[in-house]
């Protein structure tokens, strides 16, 4: 069954939207979206690393996505942290494209990067998908009250024996392994719109953050596997549909919730 | 009062650094076992750093902060600014970090007020429930001491008052000490064992009579700081059942060991 190369393709893409609900949410809650796309476009540098020294791209990605998160780690706390990101995300994307330059017969796939590739995912890739998108949940799962405490107030948080910084590093963490899962899916320009357009969605529907982050998950799905289908019989690029579909449902969650408030439910 | 007791909480020397600008300097100041201090002073004064300092959410540049081992303590933020994005409901908070049983819960929520309401989105609560809700969550720990910074910021008066009576009654039935930011000078001078008077480093310190006396308090207080004084005759350290102030009984002589 794994033969087929769609239903490789709807396992990585079930794969990636379990991985990206919990840190997504995250990522919504703590308004962290220009960090996510930093550290997605930093991806491209590993991208080029991998190519030119031929290591693992899975490891190579990993490596300069958690250097990207020291980089911002380190500028947060100072004064407009917001221009610093915009420095570091475009420099990052700008950097890597000159990166992934310098290395011989890549230009031609580099779509496969920036904007994924989901019907080449072997099952290698699965194997690396699946097992990053299980260290995301364990890790997110086990700092959830931690996280979701130092989400509302770091205060509150170190008064209760809570590390703040020591948790956004279970973030940084996390998200460095869903861009390196995401890089193969749906490219560094829109992994961090998987992150963000399904709990985005899943908001007005939830009433608890777990409820969200289960939302979460199966919009990312559902509009993983739409979005794979309609890319299919339309010929159009996966990674672009796919999240084309999740804005699809962001936008009819939206509209939902409008009927509802309406309604005086 | 409770000067030989232990100290929960000892600064020596601190000084704090924000963004290159010295925010606190040479602070000394001790919170023992049991007694309620508060920290007034104008704004801008450190008094915020000052909490997050204790508390151990910013680390000093110079000198130590000493906590005793184990110390619980609870921190009553100013205000909590949940974002829109987060649900998030009363039930669910009260159980962060820890879960909580539900009896429990419902018995703080009922005591705060709130009974009932564990299913309501705490972005949907008004200023006085959400304080109140705070203050309850921040008790659900035991804590040995309690620290509030401006916790009635954006109650009326008498929600004040009772917020107030609210944390001496803690005060006197769990022996919880108590460290409070505070703008309303005439309860902090009903209400303290302790009061510190800061503007950046300690100007003065005292009983309340004897900081609202003080030159340097009136410097920074003016009128509003004199008024105090008048009101201030009688001390807490008396129980009221009924958990109301009980202005105009005066009880005069209750604080002749510091005067």
């Amino acid at each position: 069954m794994l033969d087929d190369f769609m239903v490789r393709a709807a396992l990585a893409a079930v794969g990636l939207a379990v991985a990206c609900a919990p840190l997504g949410c995250f990522v919504v809650w703590r308004r962290m979206a220009y960090f996510g796309d930093a550290t997605a476009h930093a991806a491209l540098l590993g991208v080029a690393l991998s190519l030119a020294w031929s290591l693992p791209l899975f490891g190579a990605v990993i490596v300069v996505a958690l250097a990207m998160a020291a980089l911002v780690a380190g500028l947060s706390g100072r004064q407009s942290v917001d221009t610093a990101l915009g420095v570091l995300s475009h420099g990052a994307l700008a950097a890597g494209l000159v990166a992934v330059s310098f290395v011989q017969g890549v230009r031609t796939d580099l779509n496969a990067y920036l904007f994924g590739d989901i019907l080449s995912v072997t099952r290698a890739d699965l194997v690396l998908i699946w097992a990053g998108a299980g260290a995301v949940v364990a890790l997110v799962a086990w700092r959830w009250s931690a996280l979701l405490l130092s989400t509302l107030s770091p205060e509150m948080a170190v008064a209760d024996g809570i590390r703040p910084r020591a948790e956004q590093w279970v973030l940084n963490i996390a998200l460095a392994l869903v861009v390196a899962a995401g890089i193969r899916i749906v490219g560094a320009l829109l992994v961090s719109a998987f992150l963000i357009i399904p709990a985005a969605a899943a908001r007005p529907l939830s009433r608890s953050p777990e409820a969200m982050a289960v939302a979460t998950a199966l919009i990312g799905a559902v509009a993983g596997l739409g979005g794979l289908g309609a890319a299919f019989r339309l010929d159009t690029p996966t990674g672009p549909t796919i999240v084309c579909a999740a804005v699809a449902i962001f936008a009819l969650a939206m509209l939902l919730a409008g009927g509802r408030r309406r309604a005086g439910v | 009062m409770s000067g030989g007791a232990a100290p929960l909480v000892t600064l020596s020397g601190v000084a704090v650094e924000l963004g290159g600008q010295e925010i606190l300097r040479d602070i000394d100041l001790t919170i023992r076992r049991g007694e309620i201090v508060t920290v007034v002073g104008p704004n801008g004064s450190g008094k915020t750093t000052l909490m997050r300092t204790i508390i151990g959410a910013v680390a000093p540049s110079r000198g130590r902060v000493t906590r005793a081992p184990g110390l619980r303590l609870s921190y009553v933020p100013q205000r909590l600014a949940v974002d829109p994005s987060m649900p998030m409901m009363l039930g669910r908070f009260m159980n962060l970090p820890r879960r909580r049983d539900p009896a429990t819960v419902a018995a703080a929520l009922d005591r705060a007020g709130l009974a009932g309401m564990e299913r309501r989105p705490i972005s949907g609560l008004s200023g006085g429930q959400m304080q109140r809700a705070l203050l309850a969550r921040a008790l659900l720990n035991d804590p040995e001491l309690l620290i509030l910074d401006e916790g009635t910021a954006g109650l009326d008066q008498p929600g004040v008052a009772a917020f107030y009576a609210r944390i001496e009654q803690v005060n006197a039935d769990t022996g919880c000490a108590v460290l409070m930011v505070s703008h309303d000078l005439q309860i902090v001078m009903r209400a303290s064992d302790h009061v510190v008077c800061l503007n950046r480093h300690i100007c003065c310190e005292g009983t309340p009579e004897t900081v609202s006396l003080s030159p340097a308090y009136r410097g920074l207080f003016g009128a509003a700081g004199a008024e105090s004084v008048a009101l201030y005759r009688h001390h807490h350290d008396h129980s009221h059942d009924d958990g109301l102030p009980c202005a105009g009984l005066a009880c005069a002589g209750d604080d002749e060991d510091a005067a």
